[in-house]
């Protein structure tokens, strides 16, 4: 097994693993940013308990901070093994 | 060293182990206080033991190789590096201060709660697999690799160095303060204790030691926050889970703060957004303590401790779960707190609280010397009479407002306990916990100044033939130098170092992140772009800070100060962050484009098989 893969491997590989960046990026954005725009709107809507404009900023975005890092560290592994670019 | 060997593979019985003694431990400080042990031997018992078991873990790591001393021999599994990047995270200010600012600030302290998680996506995604894949012991030494020669290598240590600096002193601060306050002793001795506590962590073994404390002072750390805030959520609602349970103690502070509006009070409603920042610094707030986060680099050194790259992708998702924890509990703490406190105004149908139904501890916190803890009507609440003659001055007889109650955001964490009505041991543990959390964060950066000066500055620029024996002792040497540094300086309880603080993300973002993201998705960027990236981003934010709250004089309150926009200080990189990234892709491409050598390299950086790219001779 050499230690290198293909340079139209890696090119693929690459692709698709900034794909999957742009992808995590843009969720990032949305639940650092773009939800908490509409704070007023959502304090309109209650949700176990508190209001939702404030649920989101002190827990609902955390989560999905904490959930998204461990779905990309499973996609990110499944790209780098269908191209052979995962470590042994 | 077969010892090492045996250690890795039996960390959770060896964790296992010591978190049944630190329960046993608790337990046992819980039954020497029914049976009469007085509080003070309490809280040195608990401060002994910890530092003991600290000084235990650092000797035990001490270590004569380099690759065991800058990146704990990599073998540091994803989990248990979590753990320590989440200790070497949360600061004494975090564990301290956070909920405090939560409690003066309400949805707009919510910044800061979303600034320092979000950050991770950025380290996970950009950043943290391929600093690994490097394999550089420092950050700066990934610079000088990616970028050659000494000059990208020496900005990177300026900007670590500008960052790390002020924020190592306010741990060494933080840690002297809650040693001075649980000690009871005087605070000059006190800065030394915290420095013994930090320098046993790592001056044997550096990162090796640093690691291994590091997971040990978390678990104390977490567990010594969350245990009050579960405390108070059962004594309040019956439900042992705060964070699920204070949505309706929102609802009960919002209908107080109604009460108190209704009798003429003005009051912030504490869930309300945009009382106390404007939704622009808000949202540059955020923005500034993400990136910066990202780019900290006692941060993501620790992902280069990991085995494999996998490992470093899994590693940052652990770290920002263990973040979490604390992260998501703060603002219950917070509303709890707000409860208890505003439950006082309101009690029995009033809206004031008479002088002499003061409870004693705003006397005890209050009377605390050489620190402004509790203030009512503005002035230092040191007894009934001092505050009596306070309110009076301004007109205020029998009782006094809601608002006229200020308590420093840093007490709220440490007198909660107290004020809640917890035992000693709780307060103790509490103590223990804040004590954790600054000499680990403290520890990390110290690591960070020290290996940079070590490895970049004097094997990389000045010593490149140095055997591993000298490597390590100078190594040694300027780690001791560099606490001792900052425990002189945080003796002199510089206010302005330490509101320094917050500028470190915005300069560590405006420094490092464009460079470094750069580096390693686009090809293009070379070292004329980088050094111009670093110098544009760095030197306007730094400009704009000093600019910002000094003026041209450097002397504060002078009226030179100048702003752009109005943004605040604290968010001084949204101006140097795009301006480094702008300036660096813009000059690499009016330049040559960096050499096929390097841009094979970056090609390699990407792909994770293969093993890390740079050898180190050992």
């Amino acid at each position: 097994m050499s230690d290198q893969i293909t340079p139209e491997a890696a090119a693929a590989h690459w692709a698709r693993t900034r794909s999957l960046m742009w992808v995590c990026l843009i969720v990032w954005a949305i639940f650092s940013f773009g939800i908490h725009f509409f704070v007023g709107v959502l304090n309109g809507i209650t949700f176990l308990g508190f209001p939702l404009g404030f649920y989101m900023a002190a827990q609902g975005s955390l989560i999905v901070f904490v959930v998204l890092i461990f779905w990309y560290a499973g996609r990110q592994n499944a790209i780098d093994e269908e191209f052979g670019a995962a470590e042994d | 060293m077969a010892m090492k060997g045996d250690f890795t593979d039996n960390l959770g019985r060896i964790y296992g182990i010591y978190v049944g003694g630190f329960t046993v431990f608790v337990i046992a400080m819980a039954i020497l206080e029914q049976i009469g042990m007085p509080p003070r031997f309490i809280l040195w018992a608990y401060m002994a033991m910890t530092i003991g078991v600290y000084a235990f873990i650092g000797i035990m790591s001490r270590t004569g190789e380099v690759s065991e001393y800058y990146v704990a021999g990599r073998r540091v599994p994803a989990v248990y590096n979590g753990m320590a990047t989440g200790a070497d995270w949360m600061s004494g200010a975090s564990f301290v201060g956070m909920a405090g600012s939560l409690y003066v600030l309400g949805y707009d302290g919510l910044a800061f709660v979303l600034g320092w998680t979000g950050g991770y996506v950025l380290v996970a995604v950009l950043l943290a697999p391929y600093l690994r894949k490097f394999g550089a012991y420092t950050v700066p030494d990934f610079l000088g690799t990616r970028y050659g020669g000494n000059l990208p290598r020496l900005l990177g240590i300026i900007v670590l160095f500008c960052c790390s600096f002020t924020y190592v002193t306010a741990q060494v601060y933080a840690s002297g303060i809650i040693a001075s306050q649980f000690l009871g002793i005087d605070f000059n001795i006190a800065v030394f204790a915290g420095l013994a506590g930090i320098l046993v962590c790592s001056m044997l073994g550096g990162m090796r030691a640093v690691t291994w404390t590091q997971v040990a002072q978390y678990i104390i750390l977490i567990v010594a926050y969350l245990l009050p805030a579960i405390w108070m959520s059962t004594v309040k609602t019956g439900v042992p889970i705060p964070q699920l349970m204070y949505g309706t103690v929102l609802d009960d502070i919002a209908s107080m703060e109604q009460q108190l509006i209704a009798a003429g009070q003005t009051i912030k409603a504490h869930a309300e957004p945009f009382t106390n920042y404007t939704p622009r610094d808000f949202f540059f707030l955020i923005f500034c303590l993400m990136v910066g986060t990202a780019s900290l680099p006692h941060i993501l050194m620790r992902f280069f401790t990991t085995p494999t790259v996998r490992e470093a992708r899994k590693s940052v998702a652990w770290s920002l779960f263990f973040i979490f924890l604390l992260y998501f509990t703060a603002p219950s703490y917070a509303a709890f707190a707000k409860f208890n406190v505003m439950s006082m105004f309101v009690a029995g149908g009033g809206t004031t609280l008479a002088f002499e139904s003061i409870p004693d501890w705003i006397f005890r916190w209050g009377s605390i010397e050489g620190h402004t803890l509790v203030q009512i009507c503005g002035e230092k609440a040191i007894s009934l009479e001092a505050v009596r003659a306070a309110c009076e001055a301004k007109g205020i007889t029998g009782g006094f407002n809601f608002t006229e109650l200020k308590l420093n955001n840093d007490m709220i964490v440490l007198s909660t306990p107290e004020i809640a009505g917890m035992p000693w041991f709780v307060v103790g543990l509490v103590g223990a916990g804040g004590f954790a959390a600054a000499l680990s964060t403290a520890d990390g950066l110290l690591l960070a100044i020290a290996n940079a000066l070590s490895h970049d500055v004097y094997y990389r620029m000045i010593d490149p033939k140095a055997d591993t024996k000298h490597r390590l002792m100078v190594a040694k040497v300027i780690l001791v130098l560099v606490a001792i540094a900052a425990a002189l300086l945080a003796r002199t309880k510089p206010s302005d170092i330490l509101s320094m603080v917050a500028w470190a993300f915005s300069l560590a973002g405006a420094g490092l992140f464009a460079p470094l993201v750069l580096g390693v998705w686009d090809q293009r960027t070379n070292r004329t772009g980088a050094i111009c990236g670093i110098i544009a981003g760095f030197g306007l934010t730094l400009g704009y800070l000093i600019g910002n709250v000094y003026g041209f004089d450097l002397a504060k309150g002078t009226g030179d100060e100048f702003s752009w926009f109005g943004v605040k200080s604290i968010s001084a990189g949204v101006f140097g962050i795009p301006a480094a990234f702008i300036v660096t892709y813009v000059v690499s491409r009016m330049t040559a484009e960096p050499s096929r050598e390097m841009q094979d390299f970056v090609l390699r950086l990407r792909v994770p098989r293969g093993g890390q790219m740079m050898e180190h001779s050992h």
